[in-house]
């Protein structure tokens, strides 16, 4: 089996309803086998290019389509099977519930006999390096084993042609190398082409032969060799937001605090043990315990630590929004302003002006219709007057590149506005201490160092924070304290 | 163990095809239906109490799974003994209730029917995997592929809705909006969670479509399973011992002179 080839000439297509084309005027040549990067900033149509070479990308009542975009010289519609594309939510690409069943579904669909499904399945699962029986359940894998099925999936289909959009985005740094090694392994093996698209160049750029940069203003902005592309367009790359190991995103210089050690004690736990109360139990299942910390004001404590060792479980009891499964936990004067000491017990909308929380998927926070309704729901669930409302608002607007968006639904804002969206949403009613849950994942460098730049100001202004991350760059740049959990035992803390 | 992959212990029923359980389950039901008396449920319960020793299900989990059963007959037995249609001889009567032979036999009648038709339905699900109840609609009735598949995996999402509600109400909680306002806030905030986990859902459910399609799901050429579902002679054996459990039932009753037929 070999490559498959593709080529674009003039393409471009217009999602119904919009009025700007998603890509124009592409023309593009990939040879058989190539492996090839996609670069570009936010908005500049990779993801529509990838879906439109899988054949997903809809008929003419989803779009509009110009020119010609041809698979070994037909049209991707008539060559499923022929193209497998991973995406990059690993929970909504599992089709059925057992590991085996689920890696042989796309040989059903392309109707190979059953005598050789089973083969194919094995073989797909090796090769991803995914070691389990064929009737795991899929719901008990890991991310990253997730990311490995669904590539396994498209690898058992035997396709020509590879397309990853993003598949490591939602990973923890081991899961990045065991995705991008098992693609790897596999299209060596079969000799298929592949297309990446990935933020983090760092991860890809030694193992792809060339670099295809797609230019918002459509067609493209620079293609050729790995090497050439980087040293030629690496500033103007990095400046669009793409991660180039060479331009890392400025990080504001943080002074140390004079008062470091002594600064205010917002938050201590002491012994403390964490869980959540599953469905219809009553006792919390505990996943880390024996946990001692103290939050201090001005200062940036990360949490990190593998998967699965409590992080986001600590986080969440840390701002009150879980009971702690054991110890004790206990809010300062300084943070519960004439509360008691237990957050949990504190009324959700006292949490407001006391302790903020960012989630993981900002998707799981939006409550209203628009931006600007969103930014509004804190200030007025505190109380405040109209006026203060709208000029809390207007300045979070402004300050987080919101403003054109203040009309727009949160849902429809791509991944970068909807997590500066719903770090607004929190800064909007100035907590004390901030928690924030892994706010970096898959973000470009440019939605990065805002966030930076903006917890450090938040830092300055004496606001404690909180990060859950497996960012070391993010740690390196603003932590003042760690905490790593480890599986199975108690944490080990440190300096950064 | 999980609503999609019940570990489901190897035993004579277990491997039977989830299609011929089915047709049991109905058939049974079907034939109960027809008529409202105590013989034919009894002696239908009576003949799958002896079948029950083969599907394998420990004591525990049989309590377990039938519990709704065994909680809903006394309530049913109870209601139609005091307020159901009386006739006969009165036993015992004050305001409103009265019971009555009628109303007994009614009762008996209706609690028995309850357990025969709800316990082996529980049993047989019990013993069944969902994929390969999918494998069996597809490949031996027929259905088509696009709904039994569609269903599967759609199934498989309402396994997330628990984790992504207990998320939705802590972000809500830490967005102010989690409390207060009394029994109407409270209702009000229900409805909002209810609605924030449809959309989530719906969100989710296009995804997993497009990454259907992308896997070459969705086209009309034919497609191949890679799941044999066989229905062969033990499956048409365990059709025939439920049709004849129920065909059991309707004579003993006929013979007894209890059939009712309800729809005469």
């Amino acid at each position: 089996m070999t490559g498959a080839r593709v080529t674009a000439s003039g393409w471009g297509w217009r999602h119904a309803g919009r009025s700007r084309p998603a890509v124009s005027g592409l023309d593009l040549d990939i040879r058989p086998g190539e492996r090839v990067l996609m670069l570009g900033p936010s908005g500049a149509g990779k993801s529509t290019l990838m879906h439109a070479l899988a054949g997903v990308l809809g008929d003419d009542e989803d779009g509009d389509e110009t020119g010609e975009l041809l698979i070994d010289g037909r049209r991707p519609s008539a060559s499923r099977g022929r193209v497998g594309l991973v995406l990059q939510d690993p929970d909504s690409q599992v089709v059925l519930a057992r590991v085996g069943d689920d890696v042989a579904f796309g040989c059903e669909n392309r109707a190979v006999p059953r005598a050789e499904i089973w083969p194919r399945v094995g073989r797909a699962l090796a090769d991803v390096g995914l070691d389990l029986p064929l009737r795991h359940p899929t719901s008990a894998l890991s991310g990253g084993q997730k990311q490995r099925l669904a590539l396994a999936g498209v690898l058992a289909m035997r396709p020509g042609l590879v397309l990853l959009d993003e598949p490591t985005a939602n990973l923890d740094p081991d899961g990045v190398v065991e995705v991008r090694d098992a693609a790897l392994r596999s299209v060596e093996a079969s000799g298929a082409t592949l297309i990446v698209i990935e933020h983090r160049v760092a991860v890809w750029q030694h193992v792809v032969d060339r670099i295809v940069v797609l230019d918002p203003a459509g067609g493209i902005l620079a293609d050729g060799p790995t090497d050439s592309v980087l040293s030629a367009e690496a500033e103007r790359l990095a400046a669009a937001g793409v991660w180039i190991p060479r331009f890392p995103p400025a990080t504001p210089d943080r002074r140390p605090r004079s008062d470091g050690p002594s600064a205010e004690v917002l938050l201590s736990a002491d012994d403390l043990a964490v869980g959540r109360v599953p469905f219809a139990r009553k006792q919390a299942v505990v996943v880390a315990h024996g946990l001692d910390l103290a939050l201090r004001a001005g200062t940036a404590t990360a949490l990190t630590g593998p998967n699965g060792t409590g992080k986001s479980t600590l986080a969440l009891t840390l701002a009150g929004l879980l009971a702690p499964a054991g110890g004790r936990l206990t809010a300062t004067d300084a943070l519960a302003a004439g509360l008691g000491p237990a957050p949990h017990r504190w009324r959700s909308r006292d949490l407001l002006a006391r302790i903020g929380t960012v989630f993981q998927d900002p998707e799981h926070q939006f409550l209203a219709g628009t931006v600007r309704a969103e930014l509004t729901i804190g200030p007025r669930a505190l109380g405040l007057g109209g006026a203060e409302q709208t000029e809390r608002v207007d300045a979070l607007l402004h300050r987080l590149r919101l403003d054109h968006l203040a009309d727009a639904n949160p849902f429809t804002l791509s991944g970068g506005e909807k997590r500066r969206l719903s770090v607004a949403t929190v800064l909007a009613t100035r907590p004390r201490l901030l928690v924030l849950d892994e706010p970096t994942f898959g973000q470009d460098s440019r939605t990065w160092a805002e966030l930076v730049r903006l917890l450090a100001e938040l830092l300055d202004t004496g606001t404690a924070v909180l990060t859950v991350t497996h960012d070391e760059q993010f740690v390196a740049a603003l932590a003042d304290a760690r905490l790593t959990l480890v599986p199975g035992t108690g944490p080990a803390s440190g300096a950064p | 163990m999980s609503l999609m992959t019940p570990e489901i212990r190897p035993s004579a029923i277990a491997g039977v095809n989830p299609v011929a359980k089915l047709a049991v389950a109905l058939v049974i039901s079907c034939a109960l239906m027809l008529s409202i008396d105590w013989v034919s449920a009894a002696v239908a319960l009576a003949l799958e109490a002896v079948l029950l020793a083969w599907c394998g299900l420990s004591a525990r989990q049989f309590w377990l799974r039938t519990a709704p059963v065994w909680i809903a007959v006394p309530f049913a037995v109870l209601t139609t003994v005091l307020y159901g249609q009386d006739s006969g001889a009165v036993l015992f009567s004050a305001g409103f209730v009265s019971v009555t032979e009628g109303s007994v036999a009614l009762a008996l009648a209706i609690g028995l029917r309850i357990l025969a038709i709800g316990i082996p339905g529980i049993v047989l699900l019990a013993t069944t995997d969902p994929t390969d109840l999918g494998d069996g609609l597809a490949q031996v009735l027929r259905l088509p592929a696009r709904f039994v598949l569609g269903a599967l995996a759609g199934l498989r999402l309402v396994g997330m809705f628990i984790d992504d509600w207990q998320s939705l109400a802590l972000a809500r909680r830490a967005r102010g909006v989690g409390d207060g306002g009394g029994l109407r806030g409270r209702a009000r905030r229900f409805g909002g969670l209810a609605f924030a986990l449809l959309v989530l859902s719906v969100r989710r459910g296009s995804k997993l479509a497009t990454a259907m399609e992308a896997r070459g799901f969705g086209s009309d050429e034919p497609r191949t399973w890679a799941r044999e579902s066989v229905f062969g002679v033990r499956d048409t054996l365990v059709v025939l011992i439920g049709a004849a459990i129920a065909a059991a039932a309707i004579s003993a009753a006929v013979l007894a002179g209890t059939w009712r037929f309800v729809l005469a």
